[in-house]
């Protein structure tokens, strides 16, 4: 690989020579030589203009059919499919403008291109026309943004409502740890001050605060109930993080000395999602480009779908590897998972 | 003399020529006053920090694209953060955080808006020289001495700088949470607050010139739309940077005095540190105060410029310019109570959000006027594809593509899932960074024989536009699609993540579009030294432009015109424009300079 694109450069450079040169001599050649553009120019420089509006169309078309099946699918919460409505709408918009106003501008520069003896129009102002282009965005916008903002409090109107489960997440360099409130479903008082490595209370619970009593802290995996709805409360012991779990359609940053909250709930189960078609094409799609790095001796071993939480603001030097697995699963599923952890109570107790 | 000369009376000032001072090699050169060579000086230091901006960003896709292989140019370049070959995660951060600084401060900043506005704001609106030419040269060579220590903090023992260019803390304030924040962190500290002292006097000087200094005739309604766009860039660079400046000393505080503006609770490597009670989130506000004003102070001038050459290569007057005045205006006005929809999922109520979102979708208004006046100016004229016109096409395409992922990013409910993933960086190279490039290559282009004398081979210019244009889209529309992954960005490899194994081919197209690119540039850089010593030589008004810095004599003067100063009679946007009965105002020759008074029958377009 190495070689190859030492290679690539090579020829690269090369190129970049060879194409100054000739262009200089051709340059000296020429009679007309004082580098303003001639007729020649504008008519060579118009059509290359048409060709290069070709060329934005055919990058989107090959962009949209070789890559268009890595986003990231059908949504995993209950907000996911209005945040991908909005998504697609705005989306189309955007693309309806690109369309009209690259062509717009590529094909007048086209076909206007200068020739000796052409008149340009004096064309200075329109009231007319600058009113249309002005309210026409005013308009649109003015419906993206009502969409938007609905779509937007919605989202982050965090209430007790339909019994959510109250989870923190505990953002540090570089890992996650997951908090659960336990029996009480209220988190025990916690702070970076209280934090005893030694006593593995290490995300600071108060220890005299009863409500901590039944927390449970999982350093492994966030695992959720589907269908229930979630209130992620964040916090940072160091630097800023982000909890990003891209699936859900989910961020929130995590702010040393503040809590920040988040709340979605999950609809499809890990199981649920493993079946579904989009992600299992690409998970074939992965295997086999993962197959053939294998075969050529590197590490990479098949991959199964999991839901996962990412860092998503730089933290330092292995920010690029902060991660958790999230697993969604059935009610009793989750219940029996829970049993199994330890809470923090009968941790201290066992650490006294 | 010009420090005195420009307090004269324009009329008065024609008399005293003659009488130069003696002019050694260092007051000419390098302790200059002269706003000509003071522009050379910005644009010079700004392509060379360009240099190593770039060649970072080549340095940092190539890691992208093929993780953890061995270069042996890592390892020249990067010495021990590449052994044996292999980028250092360490040094990828800090590449990533010095591209951003470099490019947006150094290069897009001081070496475009003090490039031109220097050259430009005395040439067009008809003066001597700058307000003060004194603080114009200190402006100068603060912001050299800013780019020295910037350079400088690249050798720090510990590493550069690397909580990227916004340098939030407490990953900034804290060496213990990356050693990039020791010393490197420190020297970026210093450097930006000198550089914001160099461009507030830059920006003051600016002010002041063209409110003061216009000559007879030279309305405000007159002045070219590249003056209305310095003007308006160093007014919002006025309001904003000083903010910046307080964060920056803030920040410092926390860090070499113990105080708690930005840090809370914190707890590392082992240890609680006393900080209690500051805001992270503080720190965001101030910063993207400036932040998003930069974003135009970087945009504006590109546009400026774009305005002119277009026109001036269409031979058609630009269309609708009070439009643009306003959209400017109005940008300009938006631009500073936006700065929140960097920070939706910052933390800060969301009601807030809601309120930034309303403010930033707003900003597509202006924008969008804009490049419909661009696209229509371009219908029925004459274009005379010169590469200056190239690159201003190309701008207002990037802008276009660019700015359109904007109503998605502004939108504070579909932001939730994009914020900070490659669809944001694909976003504001395009918008930002790409288009404000390629106004900076026009104005070079265009400029460049009012700068040196001489003219740019245009043939290299059409094979530079040509590659870099085809280049910059082949980087940056892909991305997009990485961000849709979502593909977090300033993550040193994605290997770590089995499911974004289907974007290794991406990543490598988009590396090797960039370093085709970036290769392109050694043609503009030949060019360009080429043209300086052995160009053609430069008539004096090759684009026919109607602008005033086309009546100065090829070689640079003191005080730029020989005689008096001109007089203004128009706008700076008669071309093609005709008698009623067809004719061209003045026959055979397609534009009438601002000079020109009015002819007889001819009505004065109503500005």
């Amino acid at each position: 690989m190495t070689a190859l694109l030492t290679i690539i450069v090579l020829i690269l450079v090369a190129i970049a020579i060879w194409q100054m040169t000739k262009m200089f001599e051709l340059s000296q050649v020429k009679a007309d030589n004082s580098q303003v553009a001639n007729d020649k120019d504008n008519r060579l420089n118009g059509y290359l203009m048409f060709a290069f509006l070709i060329f934005i169309y055919l990058l989107t078309i090959f962009s949209f059919w070789k890559w268009g099946n890595v986003v990231l699918g059908t949504p995993a919460s209950e907000h996911g499919s209005d945040y991908d409505n909005l998504m697609f709408i705005s989306m189309a918009l955007i693309f309806f403008v690109q369309i009209i106003t690259q062509a717009l501008l590529h094909y007048f520069a086209f076909k206007y291109h200068g020739k000796k003896g052409q008149k340009a129009l004096f064309y200075a102002d329109n009231d007319k026309l600058e009113f249309i282009w002005t309210i026409i965005p005013v308009i649109t916008l003015a419906g993206l943004i009502l969409y938007g903002l609905y779509t937007w409090t919605n989202l982050m109107d965090i209430n007790d409502e339909d019994d959510p489960i109250v989870i923190e997440l505990y953002a540090q360099q570089f890992n996650w740890k997951a908090r659960y409130a336990g029996q009480d479903n209220v988190l025990g008082e916690a702070n970076v001050r209280l934090i005893e490595i030694d006593k593995n209370n290490v995300i600071g619970i108060d220890e005299s605060d009863p409500y901590g009593k039944d927390d449970v802290v999982s350093q492994s995996e966030l695992h959720l109930p589907v269908n229930r709805k979630v209130i992620f409360k964040m916090r940072s012991q160091d630097v800023l993080h982000s909890a990003y779990m891209p699936h859900f359609r989910a961020q929130m940053n995590c702010v040393p000395g503040m809590i920040t909250q988040f709340s979605f709930t999950p609809t499809v189960t890990t199981q649920e999602m493993r079946a579904d078609q989009g992600i299992q094409d690409k998970v074939k799609h992965i295997n086999e480009l993962r197959a053939d790095r294998r075969a050529n001796g590197e590490d990479a071993e098949p991959w199964e779908f999991d839901y996962i939480l990412l860092c998503n603001k730089i933290c330092g030097s292995s920010h690029y590897n902060m991660q958790m697995k999230i697993v969604v699963e059935e009610e009793d599923e989750f219940n029996a998972w829970m049993e199994q952890q330890k809470t923090f109570g009968e941790e201290m107790a066992a650490a006294n | 003399m010009s420090a005195t000369a420009v307090n004269v009376h324009a009329d008065d000032h024609a008399h005293d020529h003659g009488h130069h001072h003696k002019e050694t090699f260092i007051t000419k050169y390098i302790f200059s006053q002269d706003h000509k060579m003071i522009s050379k000086q910005y644009l010079i230091t700004g392509l060379i920090m360009g240099v190593i901006g770039i060649t970072m960003s080549l340095l940092f896709r190539m890691q992208i694209a093929w993780p953890g292989e061995s270069f042996g140019i890592f390892e020249v370049l990067l010495g021990k953060w590449a052994p044996d070959g292999i980028m250092d995660p360490n040094i990828y951060l800090a590449l990533v955080t010095i591209h951003g600084t470099i490019m947006v401060f150094f290069v897009l900043t001081q070496g475009l808006s003090g490039t031109f506005s220097n050259l430009l704001i005395p040439l067009q609106i008809g003066a001597r020289d700058m307000a003060s030419g004194f603080m114009n040269m200190l402006s100068y060579w603060m912001f050299f001495l800013s780019s020295v220590i910037m350079v400088i903090s690249l050798f720090a023992e510990a590493g550069p700088a690397a909580a990227g260019w916004t340098i939030y803390p407490p990953l900034s304030a804290l060496p213990q949470a990356m050693g990039g924040s020791g010393l490197g962190m420190t020297l970026w500290l210093v450097s930006m607050a000198i550089f914001i002292a160099s461009s507030l006097l830059g920006s003051l000087n600016y002010v002041v010139t063209v409110i003061n200094l216009r000559t007879k005739g030279m309305s405000m309604t007159r002045l070219p739309l590249t003056i209305w766009a310095f003007f308006v860039t160093a007014i919002i660079g006025i309001v904003s940077f000083p903010v910046l400046l307080s964060a920056a000393l803030l920040l410092i505080m926390d860090r070499s005095f113990g105080t708690s503006f930005f840090l809370s609770d914190i707890f590392i490597q082992g240890e609680v540190l006393h900080y209690q009670g500051g805001s992270p989130v503080l720190f965001e506000h101030l910063f993207w105060f400036l932040g998003h004003p930069e974003v135009y102070i970087v945009l504006l001038p590109a546009l400026g410029i774009t305005s002119e050459v277009i026109a001036t290569n269409s031979r058609k007057p630009i269309f609708g310019y009070r439009a643009m005045v306003a959209s400017i205006l109005a940008i300009a006005f938006l631009s500073t109570i936006v700065w929140g929809h960097h920070m939706f999922i910052s933390g800060m109520n969301p009601f807030l959000g809601s309120v930034f979102t309303f403010t930033t979708l707003l900003i597509a208004i202006p924008s969008a006027v804009k490049a419909f006046n661009y696209i229509t100016t371009l219908w029925k004229g004459n274009l005379q594809m010169n590469p200056a016109m190239l690159f201003s096409i190309g701008l207002v395409s990037t802008f276009i593509t660019g700015g359109l992922t904007g109503i998605i990013l502004g939108d504070s409910a579909l932001d939730i899932n994009v914020h900070d993933t490659y669809f944001v960086v694909a976003h504001f190279h395009l918008v930002m960074g790409i288009s404000a490039l390629y106004g900076m290559f026009a104005g070079i282009y265009h400029w460049f024989p009012k700068m040196f004398g001489k003219m740019m081979n245009k043939n290299l210019g059409y094979v530079h536009f040509w590659i870099t244009a085809i280049c910059a889209y082949g980087v940056f529309f892909p991305m997009h699609f990485v961000g849709m992954a979502g593909v977090p960005r300033r993550y040193y490899t994605n290997t770590n993540f089995p499911m974004f194994d289907d974007l290794t081919d991406i990543q490598v197209v988009m590396t090797v579009f960039a370093l085709i690119a970036g290769a392109a540039q050694l043609i503009f850089a030949w060019n360009f030294i080429h043209s300086i010593f052995y160009g053609k030589k430069a008539t004096q008004n090759p684009w026919k432009s109607n602008t005033l810095e086309w009546t100065t004599p090829v070689e640079h003067i003191h005080g730029n015109w020989p005689g008096a100063i001109p007089e203004v009679h128009r706008w700076a946007y008669d071309y093609s424009k005709t008698n009623e009965n067809g004719d061209y105002v003045i026959p055979g020759q397609d534009f009438v300079p601002q000079t020109v008074p009015l002819q007889e029958n001819e009505e004065e377009m109503n500005h």
